[in-house]
C-alpha cells in the first residue's frame, strides 16, 4: 500500500482518476447511444430499424460505465456520493426514467409492431430525450456548485439544451461510421447544424466556470497557469475546424474518412473533460468536499484497487472486442 | 406520511420490481447455454429453435433488469446516504466486485449471445453464452453477499463510528451467506422452470404440436419436479439457520409471542402487535417445534423476549412477516403438487400428449408463480431484518435521507407509474411472442412436412 508513499494520498487520487475515466467513457460511448435515440424521430420509418441497429448491440455495455462511474462515486467517496444525489435528487431521478424508457424501448419495439412500435418509438426518443436533458442540468448545477439559485437553474437549463445538441452530435457522428447511402447524407446533415449547439455549449461552460468562485479565476487566469493552459482552447478550436472541414467533404468515395468526425468529437469531450477535471481539483463536491475528505477508508480503497487493475484491462479488451465483431455498417439485427 | 416510511416504500419498489428480473436471467441464462450444448451435441434444429425464441424473453428480462438495476445504484446516495458513510468500508467493495467482475462481463458479451450466432464461430457464441449465463450468477452471488452482510455482519470492527473491514473472508463467508446464496439461486431456478412450462403449455393450448414446445415444456417440467424438494431442503436449513442467528425473524414469521416448548404451527391468524398476542388462531399441536426443533419439546423463541423493558420493540413486524412467509409456503407447495403432477403426467402416459389441458392450464397459471414466491420470501427476509439496516449496527431510521418528503413521494408515483406500464407490457409482450412464434413454427411444420419423414411417436 505505501507503494507510492501515503496511501490516504494516492489511493483517493487513483480512485478519482478511475472515475473520470468512467465518466469520460460514459459519456463518448452512451452520448452517441442517447444522441441516436435523440435523433430517432428525424429519420423515415424504415431508418429506424438501422438506426437503432447501429447502437443495439453496444448500448448495454456503454450503460455500464455509468454504473461504474456511479458506483466508484459511491464505494470510493461514500460522503459525496450522498452529498451530490441528494441534491440532484429530481433531476437524478428524471435520468433513471429517462434510461429505464429508453432501454427497454430497445426491447420492446423490437417486438411489436405497427402502433405499439411507434409507440415504443416515441419512449425511446423521450426517454433518450428526458435522461440528456437530466444529464446536462446536473453537469450545469454541479458546476455552479451544487447551488439551487436562479442562476444556477438557468445555467444548468443552458447546459442541458447543450447537452442535447452534443449528444445528437456525436450520434449523428457515430451514423455517419455506420450507415451508407441516404440515411448517411441525413446524418451528415443533423451533424452540421448540431456542431453549433456544441460549440456554444462549450463556450458557455468555459466562460461561466471561472467566474463561478474565485478559486476558479485564480485557477485559469493567474500567471504562469494561464499559459500553460492555453493549448486547451486552442485544440479545441483546431478540432471543432478539423471536424467542420471533414463534414463539409461528407461523403467521399470508398467511405475515407468517415469516422473523423466521431474521433475529433471524442476527443473534444477529451479536453473538455480535463478542463473539468483541472477546475474541480481536489474537490468532489464543488468547494465543500475534497475527494482525501469523502474518501473511503485505505484498506477497503485497496482492496478494490486490486480488482480494478485486475479486471479494467480486461472489460477493455472484451469491449473492443463486441466492437469489432460488430464492425462496419449496420446491418438489421436478428437475435439468429 | 413521514420520509422515512416513503424511503423505505420507494427503495421496496425499485427493488421488487428490479429482482423479478434477475430472477429471471440467473437461470435462464443456464437454461439457455443447456439448449446450445444439446444443439451442439445433436445438431437437432428444435433446440436452437427453443435457442432463439427464449433468447429474446432473456433479451428482454435482461434489459429490464439493468435499467432497474442502475436506479439502485443511485437510490444509496439518493435515499440512503447513511448506509454508505457508516458501512462504505464494507458495502463498498463488494458492489464494486459486482460492478467490476459480473455487470461488464454480461453486458459486453450479451450483445454476441443475443445478435452473433451469425456473426461469429459456434464456438464463440457458445462461450458468450456461458459467459453471460457465469457473469449474471456472479452478479447475484455478490449482492447476495452483501445483503447477508446486513443480515448477519462479521469481519468488522467499529472505529470511530465506521465500520472498518477485518477479515474479508469472514465477510464473504459470513453465516447466513451459502444459504441465502443457494436459497436464491434455487428461486430463480424455480421461477424459470415455471415460466417455460407455462409459456410452453400456454403454446400447447393454442394448437401448437411442434417437437420445439414437446422439448421446453419437458425440460420446464422436469426441472421445476427436481428443483422443488431441493429448495424445500434448503428453505429449512435456511430456517435453522436464521433462527440461531436472528431469533426474533423466526418469531415474527411464525407469529409466536411466548418463548417455550410445544409451539404450534400457526396455520393461520391476525397478529395483533398492541395486545401481543394472536387472534382467529388456528395451529397444529407442536408444529413449529417440530419444524424448527425437530422435537416436539423444541423451545421457538417468542416476541415478548425481544421487547425492552421500557417498551421499545426491537423484533420486526409481525404481521407483514406472517403472511408474506405463508405466502412464499403456500406458493411452494402449489409448485410441488403441480410440477410433481405433471412430470408423472408425461412419464406414466404418451409423453407430452399425455397432459390433460387441465393440467396445462395448471401450468398458465402458475406461469410467474416464481415471482410471487420469490418477492414473498424477499419480504419476509427483509422485513424480517427491521429495525435495523445491518443487523446490531445501523438502524434503518439513521441511514434515511432529509430530502423533503413530498420529493420522495413525487419521484415514488412516477416510479410506479413506469412500473405498472413495463410490467404490463412485459407479460403481453411475452405472450404475443408466443403466438407469433406458434404460428410461425406451425407455417415452417406444415411447408416442411411434404419433403420431411415425420418419425412416428
Amino acid at each position: 500500500m505505501h507503494l507510492f508513499g501515503d496511501p490516504a494520498v494516492w489511493l483517493p487520487l487513483a480512485f478519482a482518476g478511475l472515475m473520470g475515466l468512467s465518466i469520460l467513457i460514459y459519456v463518448v460511448l452512451d452520448g452517441f447511444d442517447l444522441g441516436v435515440g435523440l435523433l430517432l424521430p428525424l429519420a423515415a420509418d424504415e431508418e429506424k430499424d438501422r438506426m437503432i441497429s447501429a447502437v443495439g448491440p453496444f448500448w448495454d455495455a456503454n450503460e455500464t460505465w455509468l454504473v461504474l462511474a456511479v458506483g466508484l462515486l459511491l464505494v470510493a467517496f461514500p460522503m459525496a456520493h450522498g452529498v451530490i444525489l441528494t441534491a440532484l435528487y429530481l433531476p437524478a431521478a428524471l435520468m433513471l426514467i429517462g434510461l429505464i424508457l429508453r432501454g427497454v424501448a430497445f426491447e420492446f419495439r423490437a417486438k411489436t409492431e405497427g402502433k405499439m412500435k411507434q409507440r415504443w418509438n416515441q419512449a425511446f426518443f423521450g426517454g433518450s430525450l428526458a435522461a440528456t436533458l437530466a444529464q446536462g442540468y446536473m453537469l450545469g448545477v454541479y458546476i455552479m456548485g451544487l447551488k439551487q439559485q436562479p442562476i444556477d437553474i438557468a445555467f444548468g437549463l443552458l447546459t442541458a439544451v447543450c447537452l442535447v445538441a452534443a449528444y445528437g452530435f456525436i450520434g449523428a457522428n457515430w451514423l455517419i461510421i455506420k450507415t451508407e447511402d441516404t440515411l448517411q447524407l441525413k446524418a451528415i446533415r443533423w451533424a452540421r447544424t448540431r456542431l453549433w449547439g456544441l460549440v456554444v455549449g462549450f463556450a458557455a461552460i468555459s466562460l461561466a466556470t471561472p467566474f463561478v468562485s474565485p478559486r476558479l479565476f485564480d485557477k485559469w487566469f493567474s500567471f504562469p497557469e494561464i499559459i500553460l493552459l492555453a493549448p486547451l482552447p486552442l485544440m479545441s478550436a483546431l478540432l471543432i475546424f478539423i471536424v467542420w472541414t471533414a463534414l463539409q467533404h461528407l461523403p467521399t468515395r470508398n467511405d475515407r474518412w468517415s469516422w473523423v468526425p466521431f474521433v475529433g468529437t471524442a476527443a473534444l469531450f477529451l479536453l473538455a473533460f480535463i478542463g473539468l477535471a483541472y477546475s474541480f481539483y481536489p474537490y468532489v463536491v464543488p468547494d465543500q468536499l475534497t475527494i482525501y475528505d469523502a474518501a473511503s477508508a485505505p484498506e477497503s480503497l485497496f482492496i478494490m484497487l486490486i480488482g480494478a487493475v485486475i479486471v479494467l484491462p480486461t472489460i477493455l479488451a472484451y469491449t473492443v472486442l463486441a466492437y469489432v465483431v460488430f464492425r462496419g455498417k449496420a446491418t438489421d439485427l436478428t437475435y439468429d | 406520511m413521514d420520509g422515512l416510511l416513503l424511503s423505505r416504500i420507494q427503495f421496496g419498489a425499485n427493488i421488487s420490481f428490479h429482482i423479478l428480473f434477475p430472477t429471471i436471467t440467473i437461470a435462464l441464462g443456464w437454461v439457455l447455454l443447456f439448449f446450445r450444448l444439446r444443439f451442439n451435441a445433436t445438431g437437432d434444429d428444435r433446440w436452437m429453435a427453443a435457442y432463439h425464441f427464449w433468447v429474446k424473453i432473456f433479451a428482454l428480462s435482461f434489459g429490464l433488469g439493468v435499467v432497474s438495476g442502475i436506479t439502485m445504484s443511485f437510490q444509496f446516495g439518493t435515499n440512503w446516504p447513511g448506509f454508505m458513510e457508516k458501512v462504505g468500508n464494507v458495502a463498498g467493495p463488494l458492489l464494486a466486485y459486482e460492478v467490476l467482475t459480473a455487470f461488464f462481463l454480461e453486458a459486453a458479451f450479451l450483445g454476441i449471445m443475443l445478435f452473433g450466432a451469425k456473426r461469429v464461430p459456434g464456438w464463440l457464441h457458445t462461450l458468450a453464452t456461458f459467459l453471460v449465463a457465469f457473469g449474471t450468477a456472479l452478479s447475484a452471488f455478490w449482492i447476495l453477499v452483501l445483503n447477508s452482510w446486513m443480515q448477519t455482519p462479521a469481519g468488522y470492527e467499529i472505529r470511530d463510528g465506521v465500520v472498518h473491514a477485518t477479515d474479508w473472508l469472514e465477510i464473504l463467508f459470513n453465516p447466513s451467506m451459502p444459504y441465502r446464496v443457494m436459497h436464491m439461486l434455487l428461486a430463480s431456478g424455480l421461477t424459470v422452470s415455471f415460466l417455460i412450462a407455462g409459456i410452453s403449455a400456454y403454446r400447447r393450448l393454442i394448437g401448437d404440436r411442434s417437437k420445439g414446445v414437446r422439448l421446453t415444456l419437458q425440460t420446464g417440467v422436469y426441472m421445476a419436479a427436481v428443483l422443488i424438494p431441493v429448495q424445500i431442503f434448503v428453505g429449512d436449513a435456511h430456517g435453522l439457520n436464521t433462527l440461531e442467528h436472528q431469533p426474533q425473524k423466526i418469531a415474527a414469521m411464525e407469529a409466536n409471542w411466548n418463548t417455550g416448548p410445544n409451539t404450534p404451527l400457526i396455520l393461520f391468524a391476525i397478529p395483533d402487535e398492541k395486545a401481543q398476542e394472536n387472534h382467529f388462531e388456528i395451529g397444529i399441536p407442536d408444529g413449529a417445534s417440530l419444524i424448527l426443533r425437530h422435537d416436539p419439546n423444541g423451545v421457538v423463541p417468542g416476541l415478548k423476549d425481544f421487547i425492552a423493558p421500557d417498551g421499545t420493540v426491537e423484533h420486526p413486524p409481525v404481521a407483514p412477516l406472517f403472511f408474506s412467509f405463508r405466502i412464499m409456503v403456500g406458493v411452494g407447495v402449489l409448485m410441488l403438487l403441480v410440477s410433481w403432477g405433471a412430470a408423472y403426467a408425461i412419464r406414466r402416459k404418451r409423453g407430452v400428449d399425455g397432459l390433460n389441458p387441465w393440467l396445462l392450464r395448471g401450468l398458465v397459471a402458475m406461469t410467474f408463480s416464481g415471482w410471487i414466491a420469490t418477492l414473498a420470501g424477499w419480504y419476509t427476509t427483509e422485513i424480517g431484518r427491521q429495525p435495523w439496516l445491518v443487523t446490531g449496527v445501523l438502524a434503518t431510521r439513521d441511514a434515511v435521507s432529509d430530502v423533503p418528503s413530498g420529493m420522495v413521494l413525487s419521484t415514488l408515483l412516477a416510479y410506479l407509474a413506469v412500473y405498472a406500464v413495463l410490467l404490463t407490457a412485459y407479460i403481453t409482450v411475452i405472450f404475443r411472442l408466443a403466438r407469433k412464434s406458434s404460428q410461425t413454427e406451425e407455417r415452417v411444420h406444415s411447408g416442411a412436412a411434404q419433403i420431411e419423414v415425420i418419425p412416428a411417436e
